[in-house]
């Protein structure tokens, strides 16, 4: 074990091999047990999704006699599936038109030249001072008056382009060489097919890292959705979860159901995509 | 100029044949940014206008709204909830802040040396990030309750220790909480750490080492220096995440939001319910103003900070 930690290729820890190992078991160790602390939460949560009502006071984390009944009943209410399905679109057409107009500013502020371009970006980084809750009574007034109140437009129109997306996508497309944007216009190329379809495809890292952020955080976002939303069936998951608890009181292990598929779909995108969401994560904080 | 008349965003072709190629790139870089720019203004500019317009009066859904000058703010002063929410924010702010990040960094540091399943142990520390909170609250109000469904209740009853009330004490519930907050950002914290710590080139350490310096010495003297520009970052970034903390608050305190008695209640929380609750929008609108300016002077400090490098 110990030999397998040692970095690869440093000669000073070689040197050294006899006094470091001890103090790299202890410290592996310690990391380990501090990582299974920080997913105990999860592993109750699913062993609790899979115990029967008359289980759930035995607290032993594995099941004796686990059983899928919970996901059968919570699925089939119908409700669930409902917002399930809702918030799978909205956080599907908000990373789209992320993507899209995101990268389409980003691209324009990087690569034309024009006056009043300096000025446009300055104005739209200053809307990153701005925070959601100040903005959320106007946009309530205005739904109001336009009638987006639960409707799922409703819901997503404060999302469709951010300022952090702009500029993520502003840094990237910098990097981009003038070199091909240049050959495709002497091909008689026109503006936007240039974007499209060069320019584009030579920021794919940057586009995926931020259609992750953009998925997860529409996936999970909890206030306006809330604050817009009246009936049952606009909800989206977190907003269902909230009230489908409440309703349900104290059947711990159907709340545990409930959470633990709302859980899954971002366990199971991390587990498939883990190293490119790693490296998003590290790209974003960096660049931003 | 012949060569640029395919599909131009004007449908005018005989003036579009006649302008410059920088014109035109002009033309298409405005195209571009139409729609982006109404939204920007429709979305971001007239509504941060219209919330410091609508702090100035009595607005209630009802009423058309009617100008009271500074009585919003004259009512927040004077506001025992206002100011027992200003300090639960603050709370939230300057124990969740310095734990977080100490933690974190302490993390970040060992794991970045270890190989044996880095990626696996990294996952571990990673996956409550991709929570939502909503979901989470209900596991952890759960593992608070009392002895015979709490998990950390029964555990201490294992010990022979007293079981204690958690989210139905005044004092515990705050600190509860901010366990479950500071949980659902480590993971991310963790990995803006470990990538300024790679960041730092390897020649540093080796000359440090050649020089004799120990690990406490090159920790002190290299490592934490060179990590300022992340560490500036997460402490912003954690300051405005409590200075805005609401879902956990909210899904761990349902059937009483922000209590018991008000002791946990955050300042968006309080917005949310002026607005949504009382429909109190002028005074609210007045609350998200404080907000607004109490995380500017985080950004602007964080600015300074960086300037005085």
């Amino acid at each position: 074990m110990a030999a397998l930690m040692t970095r690869p290729g440093s000669p000073e820890l070689a040197a050294n091999r006899r006094n470091i190992r001890p103090g790299r078991v202890m410290v592996w160790t310690l990391l380990f047990i501090g990582g299974v602390i920080m997913v105990t939460p999860l592993l109750y949560m699913f062993s609790t999704s899979l115990k029967s009502a008359g289980q759930v006071y035995d607290l032993r984390l594995i099941p004796a006699a686990p059983t899928l009944d919970n996901y059968i009943k919570v699925l089939s209410d119908g409700r669930f599936l409902r917002w399930f399905f809702n918030s799978t679109l909205i956080a599907l057409c908000v990373t789209l038109s992320n993507v899209f107009f995101d990268s389409l500013v980003g691209y324009t502020l990087a690569k034309f030249d024009f006056r009043g371009r300096y000025l446009v970006f300055i104005a739209i980084l200053s809307t990153l001072m701005i925070p959601t809750e100040m903005l959320v009574i106007p946009w309530y007034l205005m739904s109001a008056q336009f009638g987006w109140i639960d409707t799922y437009w409703g819901i997503m129109f404060p999302g469709m382009m951010t300022a952090f997306g702009t500029f993520l996508m502003k840094q990237f497309f910098e990097s981009v060489p003038n070199d091909f944007l240049e050959a495709a216009r002497v091909d008689g190329l026109n503006e936007f097919t240039i974007w499209w379809r060069i320019a584009m495809p030579m920021v794919v890292p940057a586009i995926s890292a931020l259609a992750i952020f953009t998925f997860l955080g529409n996936w999970t976002a909890f206030f306006w959705p809330l604050i817009v939303t009246n009936s049952r069936e606009l909800y989206t998951l977190p907003v269902g979860l909230s009230s489908f608890a409440v309703e349900q009181s104290i059947q711990w292990e159907m709340i545990m159901t409930g959470a633990a598929l709302a859980t899954i779909p971002t366990l199971l995108v991390f587990l498939v995509l883990q190293r490119f969401i790693v490296r998003g994560v590290m790209l974003a904080g960096l660049k931003g | 100029m012949s060569f640029g008349n395919e599909a131009g965003p004007a449908g005018a072709v005989g003036i579009w044949d006649r302008i410059t190629i920088g014109q035109k790139r002009v033309i298409w870089a405005w195209a571009f940014l139409a729609v982006p720019i109404v939204f920007y203004v429709g979305i971001r500019f007239y509504p941060t206008f219209q919330a410091f317009w609508l702090s100035f009066t009595n607005w209630d859904l009802l009423r058309p709204a009617r100008f009271i000058g500074l009585a919003n703010y004259q009512r927040m002063w004077g506001d025992p909830q206002f100011w027992q929410v200003f300090r639960n924010t603050f709370a939230y702010l300057i124990i969740g802040t310095p734990i977080s990040l100490v933690v974190s960094f302490v993390i970040a540091y060992y794991l970045d040396r270890v190989r044996f399943m880095h990626g696996f142990i990294r996952a571990l520390y990673f996956l409550p990030f991709l929570t939502t909170a909503a979901a989470m609250a209900w596991v952890w109000r759960w593992f608070y309750q009392p002895v015979p469904i709490g998990i950390i209740n029964s555990f201490l009853a294992n010990f022979g220790l007293p079981s204690q009330p958690f989210l139905r004490s005044t004092e515990q519930a705050l600190p509860a909480i901010m366990v479950t907050a500071i949980w659902a950002g480590l993971g991310f914290q963790i990995i803006i750490f470990m990538a300024g710590l790679r960041a730092i080139p390897q020649t540093f350490y080796e000359a440090a080492r050649i020089d004799g310096l120990g690990e406490w010495a090159i920790l002190r003297k290299i490592t934490l220096p060179l990590l300022k520009p992340t560490t500036v970052f997460l402490v912003v970034f954690s300051s405005i995440g409590f200075l805005r903390i609401f879902d956990q608050v909210y899904n761990m305190t349902t059937n009483d939001p922000g209590g018991p008695l008000n002791s946990t209640k955050p300042l968006v929380l309080l917005i949310y319910q002026t607005a949504f609750s009382s429909y109190d929008m002028g005074y609210a609108a007045a609350q998200t103003v404080v907000l607004f300016t109490i995380l500017l002077v985080v950004s602007l400090l964080q600015l300074w900070v960086l300037r005085n490098r």
